[in-house]
């Protein structure tokens, strides 16, 4: 409370940076603990967490006021214009501090209550349980087994308590191993194919440096491949380019001599690292904020930015990942540095292609608590939760969720989950409002009493789900069902509706999706209700041969069908909650679009803004 | 002339293979004056394959050993090959091909002959007319007249015969304006907007020539389009070329309007690209599509390189800022380039669009690309000549109707909704276009086709989509009216490669195809609810 000096300043305006120069909504913005506020004339509200600024920019007076522009982590940018430069300049100040804050306990998750009661938040938690994962791939079983080597943290800080591995390494084997791998990362299970009786493995690099071995680790790799019954070589993929991790080797780490290790194969996939990743979304998001973008500048800047080619990069990985375990029944080894960022995006997408159940929505929380949360994927420090590194930062799990996505557009009938969900989730990786991505692994989350103090984020989008679902999905009866998508380059596409979530004008106008889960609302509404009258039917008829007719049968067929003209016309609109993170307009006006400079030829003054919520009202009767 | 003598083989043993989609097809090979067919060996339960030779856009031979392989690439961008047997045969069928593909005659080619079961021949029309459209506007608006002037073409040989004018100008007057405009085409009605009272007019470029020449007839019926929408209202122009272009237009007896000869008329330039290059980026576009092995950074600098998306951009935010024009301040809009029948019919026809709901049904869609391109003059048969794959160095060859039916798939896609029509239709348009067995898109001009008598002996194209069996594949199932006027975003971010045309052959389709059967599904499984509804009521015994 301390940072914040002025709490409401008035007259403020918000420029849309996709539409016309003048466009611009005046209203009163409000500063609140945890939130920004801007009201507007039409009381429209948006809000703005604290913790989703990424930058604040205050630009040089103008004529009009003084500029301020926020840019978020949910790639949001709004500009204000405050008319008075002491209040641009406090609120600036103000919002500097609160968006970095210093301490875990200091975030709004700490603060958050969804009004919920103790049993309640701790039932939440409960929800996705990994233990129950596990014996869902069919573990322990003769060749896997639970280690309790970590059951105190005390081999690896930042590995789970609990880990699966071959029944035939004991414990000095190991602890050996964990000493030969960076940060005490050693290899351990992270997905059990029962069918082809595969696991997918995940350690961090060795400590090879260029000669040194390790006899622990080389028994525990051969452990794996042993503990693979069908096949007695196992894959060992390196997802760094080859020259990383050469260079790697210098500083006494590196990656595994095959030389040293029986039955491997080695494999290099070139995914790179996180410094790359961060300034290639830094390119993409320069290209695609800019104003006046022609078709020509955004296309070169997509290419230079690199983005696509590192998403295609990550696929790659995961489908190589995919086939050797689906074509060659082959257990794999995945690693990269630390294992935490590569090694997660490869692990979890490859088992996401092997699994239906990671397809569903469910299925893809347990997903995403396995792969990333409990094995150390170092969320605040990439998403900068806290004021820390900003070297740290980098947008590993957005890829993952653009991988995820791609693979949604190519599967149109394979996943239970919409877009929605996946935006929804990006959405609290940085809001800190729940208490699951907080901390960088479970010992430190722990330490933190999360499960205590904050809510879990899981509960709350399964209670939601109904905006989440995919009206195309068909559940294929197959879990093992791979997915085997198709990487040429025309298949990898901008993703709009991420990067540009909150420019309503960019996206279709008419919403195909809310217009088919309507549809089959409806078509079971109808299938039900047909039902109904037909057993009345035949209860009447019954009745009839009985000899009885009475009138409040009538009654009671007539009016429980409802009008067939109304449902028709969509009027049960409200069926299904308007998805608030793929608001759809229709009709439009044509202030949203720059369609030219010439626009300002037609010079007049413009009127009120059309009222598009009336488009939409008109368009749903 | 006989076909017979251009067929030097007629029959050979064959393989086709038709993408990594399809199974190939063995069987034999036949060479006809129209088509190419391979029925297949008796054992295999497929069916004749048909090619329309028309359709083949370039032709490669190769001969290895006692065999030979044809490539066919098709106007439909479709590529297919031939393993042939024999040498002396492949060598034979493909001169053969490459002679009837290529042949110029109009009342030889195909439609001529082609006499499908359930179709009579001039049914469908005047399915379209445009005169009934031009009349109900004379009708509403009494400021407008159907004029007879052009009844034998002598106006303006590339309009038809109805032209819709000012009812203040007489035929004099008109024909006067006629001869100080590009090839006759004098400024006419395009579309009238009711709600705002004003008009979209088309023509082509004045002659104004490097002595700035004036026409005072001309000159008058611009006043009276102005005078005719409501008083004081203002007017654009709306020129599909850059000033300079405009400009240097002079040097060969062309121009631009003069800013102080009319007055109330403000020019605006909006450069489209147009002939030559728009073909050469359409050529660079397909064959970056023709790659499947390219890099991601290569794709995306060829996708960039070729300036397709560029130009849909271009083409989509003028039509757009002409609808704004129309809709937001109430003004007349005169749309011309040079010729008046390229850039300008791209531009009048979205325009109508975006602003007109009656063009977003499948009979309005139908009706709009009759009047605003078929009728309107744009020269068919020498822009689709030839598609992307064509050798032949371009002479008269652009994809502007291909740049029209993208810009109306970003606008489908844009509003999922709106269009009764689906991709179906737009792909369908596209290969009509470019070789059909119906007459609609032949020849250049309504003057044409009356000489080639294509409305008596050809069956039109319209009358083939509006079978029951053929609505399926091109309706949109989640059609609902939309009254309003739908403004596309045409920021780069929001306009899409149409895969669906040019990644069909190549690769699998778009999700949203995939899920089209679905969507059907979930469609008709309501109509069948909702349907038996009153039947589960009706069956109640009566009393």
């Amino acid at each position: 409370m301390e940072h914040i000096r002025t709490t409401k300043v008035e007259q403020v305006k918000l420029l849309d940076r996709f539409s016309t120069s003048n466009k611009s909504l005046t209203g009163t913005l409000y500063l609140t603990a945890t939130h920004l506020l801007f009201i507007d004339a039409h009381q429209k509200e948006t809000w703005i967490l604290h913790h989703h600024i990424a930058s604040v920019e205050k630009l040089a007076l103008t004529t009009s006021g003084c500029p301020l522009v926020i840019q978020c982590k949910n790639f949001r940018i709004v500009h204000f214009i405050v008319p008075r430069e002491r209040d641009c300049h406090d609120i600036y100040n103000s919002l500097l501090q609160l968006s970095k804050q210093a301490k875990y306990e200091d975030l709004y998750a700490f603060s958050y209550n969804p009004k919920q009661n103790d049993s309640e938040r701790r039932q939440g938690w409960k929800l996705i349980d990994l233990a129950e994962e596990y014996k869902r791939m069919g573990l322990p079983n003769s060749n896997w087994q639970l280690s309790d080597a970590n059951r105190e943290y005390k081999v690896c800080e930042t590995y789970p308590r609990e880990l699966y591995v071959p029944r035939i390494a004991s414990k000095p084997i190991i602890v050996g191993s964990s000493k030969f791998r960076s940060k005490g990362r050693f290899p351990v299970l992270s997905y059990y194919h029962q069918e082809k009786e595969a696991a997918i493995c995940r350690c961090s690099q060795p400590l090879s440096g260029f000669s040194a071995r390790c006899l622990e680790d080389e028994h525990l790799l051969q452990a794996i491949s042993k503990a693979n019954p069908v096949n007695h070589y196992m894959y060992v993929m390196d997802t760094r380019p080859k020259l990383n991790a050469m260079a790697n080797r210098a500083a006494g780490k590196g990656y595994e001599n095959e030389d040293n290790y029986s039955n491997i194969r080695f494999q290099f996939v070139g995914i790179e690292n996180i410094h790359v990743m961060r300034s290639s979304l830094q390119k993409l998001l320069e290209v695609s904020g800019a104003r006046g973008l022609s078709v020509n500048d955004f296309y070169s800047g997509l290419e230079s930015s690199g983005w696509l080619r590192h998403i295609k990069a990550v696929m790659d990985a995961a489908i190589f990942l995919a086939k050797a375990i689906m074509v060659e029944s082959a257990s794999v080894l995945v690693h990269c540095s630390d294992g935490w960022d590569r090694t997660s995006q490869v692990c979890s997408l490859g088992s996401l292609l092997l699994d239906s159940y990671y397809r569903t929505i469910k299925g893809f929380m347990v997903l995403i608590e396995k792969d990333w949360i409990s094995f150390g994927h170092k969320f605040s420090e990439r998403c900068g939760h806290l004021d820390g590194d900003p070297k740290e930062v980098s947008p590993v799990f957005t890829q993952f969720l653009e991988c995820v996505w791609h693979l949604t557009e190519q599967f149109p009938q394979d996943f239970e989950f919409n877009e929605a969900f996946l935006l929804q989730i990006h959405e609290h990786i940085h809001s800190c409002q729940f208490g699951n991505f907080l901390g960088n692994y479970q010992k430190e989350r722990e330490e933190l009493k999360l499960e205590e103090k904050t809510y879990s984020l899981w509960p709350f989008l399964f209670d939601d789900q109904k905006k989440y679902l995919n009206p195309f999905y068909s559940s294929r009866s197959q879990r093992f069902a791979v997915l085997e998508p198709n990487t040429v380059s025309f298949n990898f596409k901008f993703w709009r509706t991420m990067y540009h979530q909150f420019d309503r004008t960019l996206h279709p106008r008419q919403s195909v999706f809310n217009l088919i889960m309507n549809m089959s609302e409806q078509n079971k509404q109808l299938e039900e209700d047909i039902k109904d009258l037909e057993s009345k039917i035949k209860q009447r008829k019954n009745k009839q041969t009985d000899g009885i007719l009475t009138k409040e049968l009538l009654h009671s067929v007539h009016p429980e069908s409802p009008p067939l003209k109304t449902s028709l016309c969509f009027k049960e609109q409200s069926l299904l909650p308007v998805n608030d993170a793929l608001r759809t307009i229709e009709g439009s006006n044509t202030a949203d679009n720059r369609y030219s400079e010439y626009a300002d030829e037609f010079s007049k003054p413009e009127p009120a803004v059309v009222s598009l919520e009336y488009g939409v009202a008109r368009m749903t009767c | 002339m006989e076909f017979s003598e251009l067929i030097r083989t007629s029959r050979a043993q064959a393989e086709l293979l038709r993408g990594p989609e399809m199974p190939p097809l063995r069987g034999t090979l036949y060479v006809t004056g129209h088509h190419l067919l391979l029925s297949p060996a008796p054992q295999t339960t497929t069916d004749l394959w048909l090619l329309l030779l028309r359709s083949v856009d370039s032709i490669e031979k190769r001969v290895a050993g006692d065999s030979g392989t044809i490539t066919l690439r098709c106007k439909d961008l479709r590529v297919l090959q031939l393993d042939i047997e024999g040498v002396e045969a492949t060598l034979d069928i493909a001169r053969s091909i490459e002679a009837l593909s290529s042949l110029e005659s109009v009342i030889t080619s195909f439609p001529f002959f082609y006499r499908p079961k359930g179709l009579r021949l001039g049914d469908a029309w005047h399915f379209h007319p445009p005169e009934s459209y031009y009349k109900r506007i004379a009708r509403e608006t009494n400021a407008w007249r159907l004029s007879e002037a052009n009844e034998d073409f002598s106006l303006c040989p590339s309009y038809p015969r109805a032209v819709i004018v000012p009812r203040a100008v007489d035929d004099q007057t008109l024909a006067r304006s006629a001869r100080f405009r590009q090839g006759g085409r004098c400024p006419v009605l395009s579309y009238y907007y009711a709600p705002s009272g004003t008009v979209l007019l088309r023509s082509s470029q004045p002659l104004t020539g490097p002595q700035k020449r004036r026409c005072r007839e001309d000159e008058l019926l611009l006043r009276a389009v102005l005078a005719g929408a409501r008083p004081e209202a203002r007017g654009f122009i709306l020129d599909t070329r850059s000033a300079q272009e405009a400009k240097q237009a002079r040097i060969t007896g062309g121009g631009t309007e003069a800013k102080a000869a009319y007055p109330g008329w403000k020019r605006l330039h909006r450069p489209l690209e147009r002939g030559r290059p728009l073909q050469e980026s359409f050529v660079c576009l397909v064959e970056a599509c023709g790659d499947p092995e390219q890099s991601m950074d290569h794709w995306l600098s060829r996708l960039e390189g070729c300036c397709w998306l560029a130009h849909v951009k271009e083409v989509l935010s003028t039509a757009c800022l002409a609808a704004q024009g129309m809709e937001r301040e109430g003004a007349c809009i005169l749309v011309h380039g040079a010729e008046g029948t390229d850039s300008t019919l791209l531009v009048t026809s979205l325009t109508q669009l975006i602003l007109d709901p009656m063009t977003r049904t499948m009979a309005g869609f139908q009706e709009l690309v009759e009047r605003e391109w078929i009728q309107a003059g744009h020269p068919f048969q020498l822009r689709c000549a030839h598609s992307a794959f064509s050798h032949a160095h371009p002479k008269h060859e652009a994809p502007t109707f291909l740049l029209f039916l993208d810009c109306v798939w970003q606008l489908s896609r844009q509003f999922p909704l709106s269009l009764e029509f689906g991709e179906g239709l737009l792909l369908v348009l596209f290969e009509h276009a470019y070789a059909s067995p119906f007459g609609t898109f032949l020849c250049n001009s309504e003057k044409e086709r009356c000489l080639c008598e294509v409305r008596t002996r050809t069956h039109s194209l319209w009358s083939g989509l509006n079978q029951p069996k053929e609505q399926r594949k091109l309706r949109n199932p989640l059609y609902v009216p939309n009254p309003l006027a739908i403004w596309p975003s045409v920021e780069p971010q929001s306009l899409r490669l149409w895969q669906g045309l040019f990644l069909r052959w190549t690769h699998p389709p778009e999700p949203s195809e995939v899920a089209g059967g679905k969507v059907w599904q979930i469609v008709t499984e309501r109509e069948k609810t909702g349907d038996s509804q009153p039947t589960a009521s009706t069956s109640e015994p009566q009393p």
